[in-house]
């Protein structure tokens, strides 16, 4: 029952993080109608900044905990979102209105570039960092020889997850920017001829997908304490599974999917075998795409005119 | 207020527009008539920047604005209800208003939202309802409304009656006269329906192919027998034919 417990605040905690990454992956299907194939690496980029300026306040000795981390925080969003915004204009913006295939694959092609600059810059060894919140809460019942921890970091990764999601789902739905994202989803050139900058709107959709999933690369940071250039990938395809779980182009459905992944791999690592987590992952992804392809909140697929 | 010359435009290699010249006054209804596939949204939507033009220019109010990004060229003051009305379907009726207020200055919205739901009270009974699920004449009403938000000073309408009873048609018909004149919006029709689209303008263009081959006021072009034959009695381009005898 412990040992169940434990494996669930992992995976609630993990799930967090895929879920996090997965509203990139969702918002940039849902109006541009493509997966953003370089999000996994600005994911790893995030991470990377969040590292650098992590031990930046170390250098300049800034003690005080919270003050540190909204440091970094706002550190890792700023230049991350600089990667997102150009991933777009580099990749996708001169080849929109050509075939679906050409901006996938310049996509690629930037995900490779990112790897092999962070590789270059930062060098392929595996990046440590001294763990910065420390200590929780113990949750083992009476006597059990299992203990069960609920760390404080945990706490802070899902309640700052749950702010910024619930923050988020409310700028979609009712804010001046959530209705052109959405009404260029629905029609992007009537949105045009209503006279909204659908060039911008694409670009901010980067900007703020790029922007969780350096959030994602902090709390990945603080919570494992080793990065390294190759994490954007696996973490990519998760949050990318997650994505298609929830039903891609839904919000709802990215927070969702990601808890389940979570989920499933903390149970799947538990239970089974953590040197095959990664399997349950995908396998997961593979029925998706065979038994539901418009996963669990979305919406059938509309035939565009 | 609007003047096209020399104006070339299409899709890809296809042309569909070879060489229109037109010119629009400020106040004017003004229709354009056709048949089926005669380029006449080609014309509506190259003013608006998609397609762009290949050869040729747009004036609006003195400025060239062939060139502009559509989204300027809305902002500027040119509204477009298009063809297929393109309600944006998951979104209430309520946001589908909103977003046509981009264009303009977000201060009045609450005054041009009333003004509109005075136009269209349909609309205001179904605030909330989705876009995609109102009736076809409702949609059109909210595709005029939409564009209506921003406060234009040219309004485009793409075959507003298309689909549309009888009484609806004459309803939306009463209200576009009334738009224009009560509220000094220019108003550029594009019509099948030439019957009705002839009298409510004051002047009009006939469309075959591409080019403009009729020009007059609406009176003239009525009692034309070319026009007649060709667009009001049994000829191929009429939607629906007259109810009413002409005056
Ligand atoms: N998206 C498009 N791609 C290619 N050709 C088009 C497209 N839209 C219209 N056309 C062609 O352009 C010509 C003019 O069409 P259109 O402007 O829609 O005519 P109308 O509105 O008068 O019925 C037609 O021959 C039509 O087949
Ligand atoms: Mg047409």
């Amino acid at each position: 029952m412990d040992y169940l417990l434990q494996q669930l605040i992992n995976g609630v905690t993990l799930g967090a993080v895929y879920g996090l990454i997965a509203i990139g992956y969702t918002m940039v299907y849902g109006i541009i109608g493509m997966i953003n194939f370089a999000h996994g690496d600005i994911y790893m980029i995030g991470a990377f900044i969040s590292l650098i300026g992590l031990l930046l306040v170390g250098v300049l000795g800034i003690t005080y905990v919270p003050l540190a981390l909204l440091l970094v925080l706002v550190l890792a969003v700023l230049f991350t979102a600089v990667y997102g915004w150009a991933v777009e204009r580099l990749a996708y913006r001169p080849l929109r209105g050509s075939v679906k295939l050409a901006p996938l694959i310049s996509a690629i092609g930037m995900s490779i570039v990112l790897q092999n600059y962070v590789q270059l810059a930062q060098g392929a060894r595996v990046k440590p960092l001294q763990p910065i919140i420390r200590g929780g809460f113990d949750l083992s019942s009476a006597n059990a020889d299992y203990h069960v921890t609920l760390s404080y970091l945990q706490i802070i990764i899902v309640l700052l997850t749950v702010a910024l999601m619930a923050g988020f789902t409310a700028v979609i739905k009712a804010t001046p920017l959530g209705r052109a994202q959405r009404a260029t989803e629905q029609d992007m050139t009537m949105a045009s001829l209503l006279g909204i900058d659908v060039d911008r709107v694409i670009s901010t959709t980067f900007v703020i997908g790029a922007s969780l999933a350096a959030v994602a690369g902090l709390i990945v940071t603080l919570y494992y304490g080793v990065i390294d250039f190759y994490i954007g990938f696996v973490a990519g395809i998760k949050a990318f599974t997650a994505a298609v779980l929830g039903g891609i182009g839904s919000l709802p459905g990215a927070i969702l999917g990601g808890l389940l992944i979570g989920l499933i791999e903390a149970l799947w690592s538990g239970y089974f075998s953590i040197e095959y987590k990664d399997v349950a992952a995908f396998g997961v992804l593979v029925m998706v795409l065979i038994f539901r392809p418009t996963g669990l909140l979305g919406k059938p697929e509309i035939e565009k005119v | 207020m609007l003047s096209i010359t020399g104006l070339y435009s299409g899709y890809g290699h296809i042309e569909a527009l070879h060489g229109i010249d037109m010119e629009l006054a400020a106040g004017e209804i003004v229709a354009l008539i056709g048949a089926n596939g005669a380029g006449k949204t080609t014309l509506l939507m190259t003013i608006c920047g998609k397609p762009r033009a290949s050869q040729g220019s747009i004036r609006f109010d003195g400025e060239d604005i062939t060139d502009w990004p559509s989204f300027r060229i809305a902002r500027r003051g040119i509204a477009h209800a298009p063809e297929g009305r393109r309600i944006f379907p998951r979104m209430s009726v309520r946001e589908n208003l909103q977003m046509g207020a981009v264009a303009g200055n977000q201060q009045h919205f609450a005054s041009d939202l009333e003004r509109v739901l005075s136009l269209f009270p349909r609309l205001g009974e179904r605030l909330q309802q989705r876009g995609g699920t109102l009736s076809g004449g409702e949609q059109q009403m909210l595709a005029i409304g939409r564009a209506l938000m921003g406060r234009p000073r040219l309004l485009l309408l793409d075959e507003p009656s298309l689909g549309l009873a009888p009484l609806v048609v004459r309803q939306i018909f009463e209200i576009i006269a009334d738009i224009n004149r009560s509220h000094g919006v220019t108003v550029f029709l594009v019509e099948q329906n030439a019957f009705h689209a002839l009298r409510l303008a004051q002047r009009a263009y006939v469309m075959v192919n591409g080019r403009i081959t009729l020009q007059g006021s609406g009176s003239q072009l009525l009692a034309d027998p070319a026009v007649r034959a060709a667009y009001l009695e049994g000829g191929h381009g009429v939607a629906t034919p007259p109810a009413e005898p002409a005056p």
